[in-house]
């Protein structure tokens, strides 16, 4: 199979955390990925394993937290989270904002604790 | 299935180690059932850093950075997605034979590998600049900002109107990259089938215009047309759609128009 798009995130991802980690161990990446983003968290996991391998960053997880799609209604002023593809209220309407489930996020990192601490880049 | 699937009790799907889902926003179960991943006891007394970035963060920095640049040139720009073989190429061919002069056109062409649909643009009087995506893993899904800024040193964007990105033929990847581009235009083939927009319905939203190709073999098709116009209004309900043949030239005139409008208008 082709290379997906969850590769070419995790590439991204792995730049973020390796910034925000500092030399320091990673033992778990929280994530944020809405139903909209059509990121399969498996995949996700996968790719992540693959992209850290031989890196500083292996053996580090992702905690993936999937949000749902949500819609809110401009005429009735109601949120809905949706199931199926269908971007329409339960009222009917079309005037829909989606204010869940496009997330992309890391959210934070567990560092290991002091006893694991990677000794400091030169 | 698709991508876009929903396990409303958060459990009870059977495929392979998927996701796990939470019922409330914050309640992390973490169990991972077989296959990869398999991780108990993520608390180690560690410290939590708070980060939150976008991870795409980057791509759209990119891209606005691209953005930029084609308003300083003033060229507008399209995206065009498909599936593969929905008759992008021949399509973006049949545009550019029948704009002609009329407007001054530029294509970026993003392929896995090998140069033949930038052969197939060739010599029409519009300048092709050829991505191949293939690199490392094997070839990219997509087009991304930075292969779109790679693109561009090769092309005389202050000369252009309109530069139309052809990506990679696919029905979800690209949705996800923006590269810069003022509408996103897709190629759907009805050989497709009607259900697509409610499988691929993130690129399917994103687009501005939908054109609906291949109609002169209607006929011989057992494809409902109204179930498809039903289905893309599920999910996109004000977009724009024309129906083409790019084998016998009809409706390529109002793409003609959709593009002249973006080129004048943006």
């Amino acid at each position: 199979m082709r290379a997906v798009h969850e590769l070419s995130i995790c590439t991204s991802l792995a730049r973020i955390v390796e910034a925000h980690a500092d030399g320091r161990v990673v033992e778990v990446v929280h994530l944020e990925v809405g139903y909209l983003r059509q990121v399969i968290p498996a995949t996700l996991r996968y790719s992540w394993e693959i992209v850290v391998l031989d890196t500083p960053l292996a053996g580090s997880v992702l905690d993936i937290n999937h949000i749902p799609a949500v819609l809110h209604c401009r005429d009735c002023d109601a949120r809905t989270v949706i199931e199926v593809p269908v971007f329409r209220c339960g009222c009917g309407s079309v005037a829909v904002d989606v204010v869940g489930g496009e997330e992309l996020l890391v959210t934070s990192l567990d560092l290991a604790g002091p006893r694991t601490l990677a000794p400091p880049r030169s | 299935m698709g991508r876009f699937h929903y396990h409303a009790d958060g459990t009870g799907h059977s495929h392979d180690d998927d996701d796990h889902d939470h019922d409330s926003a914050h309640e992390h179960d973490h169990r991972h059932e077989g296959g990869v991943g398999d991780h108990s006891g993520y608390t180690t007394g560690g410290l939590r850093v708070d980060v939150l970035e976008k991870i795409l963060g980057e791509n759209d920095h990119t891209a606005e950075a691209n953005r930029s640049d084609f308003a300083e040139a003033h060229v507008h720009v399209v995206n065009m997605m498909s599936s593969p073989g929905a008759g992008k190429t021949t399509l973006l061919r049949e545009v550019l034979l029948h704009i002609g002069a009329t407007l001054r056109v530029g294509i970026v062409e993003g392929d896995v590998e090998t140069s033949i649909d930038a052969d197939r643009l060739a010599g029409l009087g519009a300048p092709v600049s050829l991505i191949n995506t293939a690199n490392g893993f094997g070839g990219e899904c997509h087009l991304d900002a930075t292969m779109v800024r790679s693109a561009l040193p090769r092309l005389p964007l202050a000369d252009l109107d309109l530069l139309i990105i052809e990506n990679v033929g696919n029905l979800v990847c690209p949705a996800e990259f923006d590269v810069g581009e003022d509408a996103r235009a897709m190629v759907f083939s009805i050989t497709e089938g009607e259900e697509k927009p409610l499988k691929y319905p993130v690129m399917f939203r994103s687009a501005d215009l939908v054109v609906v190709n291949k109609i002169d073999l209607l006929p011989h098709l057992d494809f409902d047309l109204a179930a498809f116009y039903s289905n893309l209004r599920d999910v996109n309900p004000h977009v724009r759609t024309i129906e083409t043949s790019a084998k016998t030239g009809l409706g390529v005139d109002d793409v003609c128009n959709w593009l002249r409008a973006l080129a004048d208008h943006g």
